[in-house]
């Protein structure tokens, strides 16, 4: 089965369309791939038995002539999206045993294009952490590794399960969900591709609301096109989130090829930040001119407030949070610990259900939205996300993409940032500034650190221009040719 | 602005979250940590600028108001810690 494994998504969609094999067995190949990689926590949730069946109707249907986009591919999903009948954790205690009645619009759009359900994948919990180390069934282990790490390296979070596990070859590819960069920064640190589309490109009912203006899914895989392929399935309107837009969704694949010939991408100056490791430094300028090489024009541009990024989003992040998490409250589902009274039931279950990250969150939220605070701190931030987003708006005149690496640094050792969570945040300092704008962007592996750990460079782009995204990140993928694979230390 | 222990704990009661008093003093410190981090925003000249309250350019869509889903208690209930003849319980809070 190993070879089947090893096909991307574009690359199965082949060998079904040819009768090369079916998706049952593509689909053990994974379950058997998943089963043998017990070592990366990848998973909440493995589903062997929907799997198989799923897999089994995708073959009728395709002897039937009926294919959708994404006929018979086995995908991992992000344990944010409700499942109806299956499991749903946001990797937190307090919602032990949640079993969703409904489905999410982005997995049902998924499986309404053929895709099968392999299983939930693991991440921090309620999507807040940068390095999958915050979820309630543990942390998971990045496929790639290194000396002197025996504790292993973190693959990056929130989305590290479906991370690791499209790096591993345990799905064709994974959904993700960006709030600051939760797709981008693990396909950083994992040598995979992250795409978060503009805000209210793929619905957001059914998944699980960390904040809810930041909250974006988008599709984790191999390669560009795969994303593409994936995006162009999760994408679309939908009158159950009024955020959501009601425009046609492009043929991404078709874009891709387009090329940057006569593009102009933006370097903004501002990204130049103290302490940059000169590797994440040298290969920026490697994917400049790469992209020169191939017919763009390269402009520097200002993003002047960028350094107010990251504490903005500590403001608007937590305070949306600490008011989406306060329907967890012992009632209608999950965990419930007795107390004296209504109230102390409702204080020790928040207690024992949350855990350290998600509570100091909504502890924070809840501080700069009280009274005497909400001005200074929330009211403020919202009127720097203001500014942040008209920076982009002002360098978007000028340039059709913005380059920039995608995080400061390549994959950490699990345990190493866990006891100072600023250190944590700043993992985020290149990615939050796209999420605050609403702005879509990609995360391509572009090379090595001198670790031998993969690195990755972002393309943002216009509101709902995905394509011109995609477009650039293609360039850049084939320019730096990465083809590396971590060795499968993992499989028992 | 900083935060004392009293502060902790009256944000958590207003969060509904049980703190024990070990855990006030550690979480002092770290939402300290990042209260004075976020404290440069106060730097940015905001004067006259709009604070967002959407990131995407569109007004909210308007449908008709009507009842397009429902008779769905048993699927509400479902995943209820404690549910009886139709209805979540709680703790007894009328005496």
């Amino acid at each position: 089965m190993s070879q089947l494994i090893d096909l991307d998504i574009a690359g199965a969609r082949d060998a079904l369309a040819k009768g090369e094999c079916s998706s049952e067995e593509l689909t053990n190949g994974y379950l058997e791939a998943i089963d043998a990689a017990k070592a990366l926590n990848a998973f909440i949730t493995v589903l062997p038995g929907k799997a198989i069946e799923m897999a089994k109707e995708s073959d009728v249907r395709r002897k039937a002539g009926e294919v959708g986009a994404l006929e018979g591919i086995p995908l991992a999903i992000k344990d944010l999206f409700c499942t109806e009948g299956v499991l749903t954790t946001a990797a937190s205690h307090i919602l032990d045993g949640f079993t969703p009645p409904y489905e999410s619009t982005v997995t049902a759009n998924l499986w309404g294009q053929g895709a099968v359900l392999l299983g939930k994948t693991n991440l921090d919990e309620f999507a807040m952490g940068s390095s999958n180390e915050t979820s309630y069934y543990g942390p998971v282990r990045n496929p790639w590794s290194m000396e002197g790490a025996a504790d292993g390296l973190v693959p990056g979070g929130s989305s590290g399960g479906s991370a690791a596990a499209v790096a591993a070859n345990l799905c064709a590819g994974a959904t993700g969900t960006d709030t600051g960069g939760s797709i981008r920064q693990p396909a950083a640190l994992t040598g995979t591709v992250g795409m978060k589309p503009t805000y209210g490109r793929c619905s957001r009912w059914g998944t699980i609301a960390f904040a809810s203006s930041l909250d974006q899914a988008g599709p984790m895989t191999r390669t560009v096109r795969d994303a593409a392929i994936m995006l162009g399935a999760m994408a679309g309107h939908d009158a159950k989130d009024s955020t959501s837009i009601d425009t046609p969704v492009p043929d991404y694949e078709a874009a891709i090829e387009g090329g940057v010939n006569g593009l102009t991408i933006g370097v903004p100056e501002e990204y130049r930040v103290d302490g940059m490791p000169k590797e994440i430094e040298d290969l920026w300028h490697q994917g400049i001119e790469w992209l020169k090489a191939q017919g763009a024009e390269v402009k520097t541009v200002s993003l002047e407030r960028t350094k107010y990024a990251l504490p903005t989003y500590y403001i608007v992040a937590p305070a949306e949070a600490s008011s989406n998490l306060a329907r967890y409250d012992g009632v209608r589902y999950g965990l419930r610990v007795p107390g004296d009274d209504i109230t102390g039931m409702y204080e020790n279950t928040r207690a024992e259900g949350f855990g350290a990250e998600v509570k100091r969150r909504i502890l924070i939220g809840t501080y700069v939205l009280s009274a005497g605070y909400y001005d200074a701190y929330y009211l403020q931030a919202q009127k720097v996300r203001t500014l942040i987003a008209q920076d982009f708006a002002e360098a978007f005149v000028d340039v059709d993409l913005i380059l920039t690496p995608t995080a400061p640094e390549p994959a950490f050792g699990i345990g190493s940032k866990t006891d100072d969570p600023l250190s944590m945040y700043l993992n985020d300092v290149f990615t939050v500034p796209a999420s605050l704008a609403g702005l879509p962007g990609i995360s391509v592996p572009a090379g090595m650190s001198a670790s031998g750990l993969p690195l990755g460079l972002q393309l943002i782009g216009k509101a709902f221009d995905e394509e011109t995204v995609l477009r650039g990140g293609y360039a850049l993928e084939q320019a730096a040719g990465f083809s590396g694979k971590p060795s499968p230390w993992w499989r028992s | 602005m900083s935060v004392d222990a009293a502060t902790v704990r009256k944000i958590a009661t207003l969060a509904r979250i049980a703190i024990k008093d070990e855990e006030v003093p550690p979480l002092v410190g770290e939402l300290n940590q990042i209260l004075d981090w976020v404290e440069q925003l106060g730097e940015v000249d905001t004067d006259g600028v709009m604070p967002m309250t959407s990131v995407a350019d569109i007004t909210a869509p308007l449908r008709t108001d009507a009842i397009t889903d429902g008779q769905k208690e048993a699927a509400v209930l479902d995943n209820a810690p404690d549910a009886r003849e139709g209805h979540f319980t709680v703790p007894k809070v009328v005496e």
